[in-house]
């Protein structure tokens, strides 16, 4: 039992067809067997997944941004546990202000962020180290991560601390038994998030790395702007594949419609 | 000097005064209950004691001791809190034993103490279970047990039991009772419910406005308010605005009459709360269950029945009378013994009168 | 005993250490680079001498006096408009369909709707790439089909970045509009139908008008996204079809001329916060009696 009609179930056929096709043919052309993009592929072949081997550079490129990904990541975790739970749960002079400054990279254009950290890495003799896009990217990454732990955050029944309190737990032993297990599934989620938009990240990242840094997405618009071979569509779809099962994990641990959606409606 | 001492308690947010000049003593061993309408100061007096509320003025002591010094943390009491605020992500035994492990109690001990504290709330089957997977009772006995363990000096209850339905909540009203006399452990709870507060406890502090308006055994009271407030928040009761017209002695036992529009008829000699005018104004309080029905014209007022509710064991009467619409109740022992649209005397004892300090609104 | 101001003092304090390390890193990576661009934008370039600490509107007054770069903030905010319209027409009806759809259903088709958003711009844009060429999957088709004999031109035109760009945003649209819906009560469409409306009745005049929060909320996301986006423009057209991205993109990386690629960025900056500002102050007008 469905309570949409005939027609909205077509547009909504429509709408998934148009969601998914760009995706299909990535998958489709990187198994064809000729040297050239074809679509629907004339056979099956795994020639060109093969042949990423072959290429180093895109192999290191994919590691760099793996690592950049955890390293960004947790950095930005860290720091963005604690300023959650100081703005979720405290009124205080200059909350709004402090809230306001950690969401606002979803605010400033990303190509300004990226032109912004090029002139000061290059001014300070970071840019293209990896220590540098670390740092950058746990700053783009922060709202992604606060959101979600700030929703954890606010929902959390401040009694259980009380709770724990009253039965003789410190401060410190109320944040590790209690409150940060009540939390978690906002953490894990926040930093999977974070993860994925650190390892997809392009337009800040494409300022600030130098040939030894470069990440995946990177590498693969260079490639792209020059010439598009069925090579870019077999790594495409390791990023797809990589992404999906990275999809599901986050939908068994925490639900991919909340931590999309933001916590607040289901 | 009593077990627990608060004097003088105060709390204030910005200009509001949420409790003012609180003064209780509580045994040990008593089960007292802080009884009010929401917004009363009662679970501000409580979390005062717990230790989550700064005083703003007064003190709370423990046989002596001041509380006030001591964290929250450090002062041994066991509360249950309204929600129960168990901690979701650990089993009922683990809920139980976190208090016992904050006092590094040793692991054989820890496990004899859960297996006792789960046994007197009667969970000991469902040791293993996640709080998420428990009906609101079996929650409620988690929490109780999680407080209890820890043998606190005070226990305190916050609403524990407003979140049951009415027949459980009857049920864990005597279990509770019971459970708190074999433990000898002195009880503060907090509510709203009249009902509850009289069922549990051994002394009611009724609170009003921030200030605490009457302490006393239930029964007292019930039978003796001292104000108009607590006449009307215990139990129902039939609130009249009347003049003292004729006073006696003074001494017990001595009656007055008092006149209610054109009604006259006798009372106890007013409380000395009353003043010593010559005719002052009073509330009249009758309760429903004291009035009588007699034959048109053989009571104290005639009246004409509005409305009749069966309520199970009992009937409630509205009558209609010169004084206003009177509410009577009487004990379903056969058929009911008016008809409604019939007419009726009312009358009363007049020891069952009860005269109060005049106020405009209760 | 502490008296309770010195508390209230005391839980101040340790909030702002609480926000103290990420407030350093965003003090350090976000507000000083910023700083930086925009002093950045008064200094001048010289083809043989490089950047130099002058100060002057020069920058400023070069774009805003250039046709050129008038074109490019057109065709960006234009591209960005489109956009926005699109999905709101089609991300709006699409989030109420699926709010509507049984639950196990749902699932797995908001997996297939909002999930791409997690998918990497550039892998979402080289399928359209493969789709648009004058080669590609789409013109093949149709012609096979022979209902085309001359390949439709998508690539390196605004069009086929619009298509694009609607792919990439519109699940902001659906997540916008889709958490809007959760928070209307759904009797109100059943008091609507017991009242005797029809299902397109309900949806103009009950649903619609409680979902324009969210439509609203998602159209801003989406254009504010759009007019900066980098990567679809970029791959889909290049050279050719220049948007203000872009413009930054060459003016930094290939003819070297950071100052004025700052004062584009920066004007950039300032269309988007007084668009943003402008917009939620005329909604906030609109919408603050009904849904304050």
């Amino acid at each position: 039992m469905t309570r949409n009609g005939p027609f909205a179930l077509l547009f909504n056929a429509l709408f998934v067809l148009f969601m998914a096709a760009p995706l299909v043919v990535v998958i489709g052309v990187s198994l064809t067997p000729e040297g050239f993009l074809e679509f629907p592929p004339s056979g099956i072949s795994l020639r060109w997944f093969r042949a990423i081997l072959d290429n180093p550079d895109f192999i290191e490129a994919g590691w760099t941004s793996l690592y950049l990904g955890v390293a960004a990541a947790s950095l930005s975790t860290a720091l963005a546990v604690p300023a959650a739970l100081a703005i979720g749960r405290r009124r205080f002079p200059g909350r709004d202000l402090l809230l306001a400054t950690f969401m606002s990279p979803l605010t400033v254009p990303t190509i300004v962020l990226g032109i912004a950290f090029l002139r000061f890495l290059s001014q300070i003799g970071l840019s293209g180290t990896f220590l540098g896009l670390t740092l950058c990217h746990a700053v783009i990454i922060t709202p992604f991560i606060l959101r979600l732990v700030l929703a954890s955050v606010t929902g959390l029944d401040r009694t259980v601390e009380k709770a724990a309190e009253s039965l003789g737990a410190s401060d410190f032993t109320v944040f590790r038994r209690i409150t940060l297990p009540m939390i978690m599934p906002g953490v894990v989620g926040g930093w999977v998030l974070a993860f994925i938009t650190s390892f997809d990240e392009l337009t800040v990242t494409v300022f600030i790395v130098n040939p030894s840094t470069t990440t995946l997405p990177v590498r693969l618009f260079n490639h792209i702007t020059q010439t598009t071979d069925p090579l870019v569509a077999s790594i495409s779809t390791v990023v797809i594949l990589f992404t999906v099962g990275l999809m599901f994990v986050i939908e068994r641990l925490y639900g991919l419609d909340r931590l999309l959606v933001g916590g607040e409606a289901r | 000097m009593a077990f627990l001492e608060l004097k003088g308690l105060t709390k204030r947010f910005g200009e509001i005064a949420a409790v003012e000049n609180f003064d209780l003593s509580v045994e040990r061993g008593e089960f007292v209950s802080l009884l009010g309408p929401s917004g009363c100061g009662k679970t501000t007096t409580l979390q005062m004691i717990a230790g989550f509320e700064t005083p703003s003025a007064g003190s709370i002591t423990l046989e002596g001791r001041d509380l006030l010094a001591i964290k929250a943390r450090s002062r041994g009491i066991g509360i249950v809190f309204q929600s129960y605020a168990l901690f979701p992500h650990m089993t009922v035994a683990q809920n139980v034993e976190f208090g016992l492990e904050m006092r590094k109690i040793a692991a054989p001990e820890r496990r004899q103490r859960v297996a006792e504290a789960l046994a007197l709330v009667h969970l000991e089957a469902l040791a293993d279970r996640y709080p998420r997977a428990m009906s609101g009772g079996q929650r409620q006995r988690v929490a109780l047990a999680r407080a209890l363990v820890i043998r606190p000096e005070i226990l305190l209850l916050d609403e524990p039991l407003s979140n049951l339905d009415a027949k459980l909540r009857e049920e864990m009203q005597l279990e509770l009772r019971g459970i708190q006399q074999r433990m000898g452990v002195t009880t503060i709870l907090v509510t709203h419910d009249q009902t509850e507060a009289m069922a549990l406890s051994d002394r009611v502090a009724v609170m009003h406005r921030g200030r605490l308006v009457q302490v006393a055994r239930p029964l007292e009271a019930y039978e003796h308010p001292r104000s108009d407030f607590v006449s009307s928040f215990l139990g129902k009761t039939n609130r009249l605005e009347g003049k003292v017209v004729e006073r006696a002695g003074e001494r017990a036992g001595d009656l007055c009459r008092v006149a209610v529009g054109e009604t006259v008829f006798a009372a106890p000699a007013p409380p000395p709360e009353i003043g010593k005018d010559a005719r002052p104004r009073v509330i009249v309080s009758v309760r429903p269950e004291k009035v009588e029905f007699r034959a048109a014209g053989a009571g104290l007022v005639d009246g004409t029945v509005a409305a009749r509710i069966f309520l199970g064991d009992h009937w409630l009467y509205q009558i209609e009378t010169p004084l206003g619409v009177l509410l009577v109740t009487r004990q379903n022992v056969g058929p009911a013994e008016v008809e409604t649209g019939g007419s009726v005397g009312l009358a009363w004892d007049a020891a069952q009168v009860r005269l109060l300090p005049f106020e405009e609104t209760a | 005993m502490a008296p309770a101001a010195a508390v209230d003092r005391e839980a101040r304090r340790r909030a702002w250490w609480l926000c103290a390390p990420a407030l350093a890193l965003f003090l350090a990576l976000m507000v000083v680079p910023l700083v930086m661009t925009f002093v950045l934008s008064f200094h001048s370039f010289g083809f043989y001498t490089g950047i130099e600490p002058t100060f002057g509107l020069h920058n400023y007054l070069d774009v805003l006096g250039d046709s050129y770069f008038h074109e490019i903030f057109a065709r960006t905010f234009g591209i960005a408009l489109v956009t926005t319209l699109l999905c709101a027409a089609i991300g709006t009806p699409e989030a109420y369909i699926l709010y509507r759809m049984r639950s196990r259903w749902r699932s797995a088709l908001l997996l297939v709707v909002i999930g791409p958003l997690l998918i990497s711009v550039v892998v979402r844009t080289l399928g359209w790439a493969i789709l648009m060429g004058n080669r590609g999957v789409i013109n093949t088709a149709l012609m096979n089909l022979e209902l085309i004999d001359r390949p439709i031109k998508m690539m390196y035109t605004p069009g086929g970045i619009v298509i694009a760009l609607v792919h990439v945003m519109v699940p902001f649209m659906v997540i916008a509009v889709w958490a809007a819906l959760h928070r209307q009560d759904p009797a109100t469409e059943q008091a609507a139908e017991s009242l005797g409306a029809g299902p397109l009745t309900i949806f103009f005049r009950v649903v619609l008008p409680q979902a324009m929060p969210g439509v609203l909320s998602g159209s801003l996301i989406v254009f504010s996204l759009s007019a900066s986006a980098f990567a679809t423009p970029a791959i889909l057209g290049g050279r050719r079809v220049k948007v203000v991205s872009t413009t930054v993109y060459d003016e930094f990386l290939n003819t070297l001329n950071w100052p004025l690629g700052a004062a584009i960025a920066i004007l950039l900056l300032v269309a988007v916060l007084l668009v943003m500002v402008s917009y939620n102050r005329v909604v906030e007008r609109r919408f603050s009696q009904v849904f304050g």
